[in-house]
């Protein structure tokens, strides 16, 4: 079915744009495609539902003070999300190029004739509109769960301290409110979001060389464990200079080519409390577009001289 | 073959051109952080108190999670009364999220107050003097937890203020006492309370008497919400001491 409707949006597409050679249009239609048959696997929704089921969840995890509460409920939720859309960027994006090979779709579609850029910015814009469909659609369970519950402790807070001055009423509901939603969150979500596309394109670089799916999967777990550790990996290379040179280049070389995805999780400092200026999201986000962009530019640059 | 050679020179060229935005950026968010820095924040004993898997966890991204799990594990130790247990993962809990002043404040609480009295109440240890001494460590490490909760969180008034309260309660050290809650009250979002905690403390420290007054004095010439039945009997009490002209001290109304 999917195949099916790629091909006529793409029939149509070249009957209006005669051999063109970059056409927004086919991306778009070809990104249309993916995020169609990307929803229709049922492994979308299994994530998606284990996601929502954790963020839900997490507001019966712990009933301390509502301090504790509230940073558990957080952490959890906003860890779930991390969790879920980076596994869903991995997933989702592995199996593209290597199934478009299997079942033989990549022939129709680079015969039409598709520039084989356009099919790499196609596939991966359509993972990236999953991404954001499912981060949005866990962003509004983390805010209506934190928001219901901080509503129950506010209740629960006047009623108990009805008795005291109006004064300290006010006090400790305003301490209650700050505890519950900072705004920083915003953008720390933003972040995850940032984070999930990044893996996204890593992986559809990885499959534009690997034979399976298994083995972009397995090669995209190792990445996302190293390149939690690259910035630990960076400044130990930097730094130290009593080092041997073997040391000193495998240093270099987890520096050189892994992502730091350590600089994403902005979100765990938010919880505990920190202030995080606008700029450093900004910047964090801007070094977030570059990797997609660099690593879309080496999956198209591999998927060329693929032989088909 | 090629290709895929190219793709890893462009990919190490990448690497290079992205390494000073890299460090700056770190550099920035460390200083955001208060000197942290999020890459390497943890020093190995994590291994042991957050098991090998949580270890990886926390290496890997999901440090708040597994600081969030060690510190459920650590109130279930709490409930049993394990207090080593209870020690060891809230230092793995605080060692994990040193920004959280939540979970340094709970650690020393745990430690310097509930551990601390469940030794002094030790049936299983038939000696006093064993028991004082065990209760005096605990003491010692909630405010080691304190004084390292400030070191990672030096703009937090609510940690100023417990290591004030430890002071105070736990080693009687008014003059220390004092010292702690006049930095917390100095803090932008301190509690309107630790301005008088402070000039209290220092009205039980001899010599600084003068110090004291002329502080009680300024809050309760500030207005009626700072006269606290604590602030007019120390006042009182300072008036007496320092001899203080009748027609200087305060209304009897409030005695």
């Amino acid at each position: 079915m999917g195949v099916h409707s790629c091909r006529h949006n793409l029939t149509i597409e070249m009957n209006e744009n005669h051999h063109i050679s970059f056409s927004v249009r086919r991306v778009l239609a070809i990104a249309t495609n993916t995020l169609i048959d990307l929803t229709r696997q049922k492994v979308f929704y299994f994530v998606l539902i284990f996601a929502l089921s954790l963020i839900g969840s997490s507001v019966f995890m712990a009933r301390f003070s509502f301090q504790q509460e509230f940073q558990i409920l957080k952490d959890v939720a906003l860890g779930a999300m991390s969790i879920f859309t980076s596994l869903l960027a991995i997933i989702a994006t592995a199996r593209l190029i290597p199934q478009d090979v299997e079942d033989r779709t990549v022939y129709t579609i680079l015969a039409k004739p598709v520039p084989r850029f356009e099919y790499v910015l196609g596939r991966l814009a359509g993972v990236l509109l999953l991404l954001a469909i499912s981060t949005l659609i866990m962003s509004v369970m983390f805010l209506v769960v934190l928001y219901g519950r901080e509503q129950a402790v506010l209740h629960e807070t006047a009623r108990q301290m009805s008795s005291l001055p109006h004064e300290q009423l006010e006090d400790a509901l305003r301490a209650v409110r700050s505890s519950a939603l900072n705004i920083d969150i915003l953008p720390g979500i933003g972040l995850i979001f940032v984070k999930a596309c990044l893996l996204a394109s890593l992986t559809l670089f990885v499959s534009t060389f690997a034979t399976t799916n298994i083995f972009a999967i397995v090669v995209m777990v190792v990445v996302y464990f190293i390149g939690h550790l690259q910035a630990t990996a960076r400044e130990y290379w930097l730094q130290q200079s009593n080092l041997g040179w073997l040391k000193r280049a495998f240093l270099a070389l987890v520096a050189l080519t892994f992502p730091d995805l350590q600089a994403f999780n902005l979100v765990d400092d938010i919880v505990a409390g920190a202030a995080i200026p606008l700029t450093l999201f900004l910047n964090v986000a801007g070094l977030g577009v570059f990797y997609i962009a660099i690593y879309t530019l080496l999956a198209a640059v591999v998927f060329y001289g693929k032989e088909l | 073959m090629t290709r895929f050679l190219l793709s890893l020179l462009l990919l190490i060229g990448f690497g290079a051109a992205k390494l000073p935005f890299e460090r700056k950026l770190s550099a920035q968010d460390r200083s955001a952080l208060g000197g942290h820095w999020r890459g390497g924040a943890f020093d190995f004993d994590l291994r042991e108190q957050a098991g090998q898997f949580g270890c990886i966890a926390a290496l890997s991204g999901f440090r708040s999670i597994v600081a969030d799990v060690l510190f459920l594990q650590a109130h279930v130790a709490w409930e049993k009364t394990q207090w080593g247990r209870v020690f060891l993962l809230l230092s793995g809990v605080t060692t994990l999220q040193p920004r959280s002043i939540l979970f340094w404040d709970m650690a020393a609480w745990h430690i310097a107050w509930n551990a601390s009295t469940a030794a002094l109440n030790d049936q299983t240890e038939p000696r006093l003097a064993l028991r004082i001494k065990a209760q005096r460590e605990y003491f010692a490490l909630g405010k080691d937890l304190l004084e390292r909760g400030i070191r990672n969180n030096p703009e937090a008034p609510r940690l100023y203020e417990s290591l004030a309260r430890l002071y105070k309660e736990k080693y009687h050290d008014h003059e220390r006492a004092s010292e702690f809650f006049a930095k917390a009250a100095a803090l932008p979002g301190a509690a309107s309370y630790d301005q008088r905690f402070y000039a209290y403390e220092l009205s039980y420290v001899e010599g600084r008497e003068r110090k004291a007054y002329e502080l009680l004095l300024r809050l309760y010439h500030a207005g009626e919400k700072q006269r606290a039945p604590t602030l007019v009997s120390r006042l009182k009490f300072l008036e007496d001491k320092l001899g203080v002209a009748r027609d200087q001290r305060i209304s009897d109304e409030n005695r």
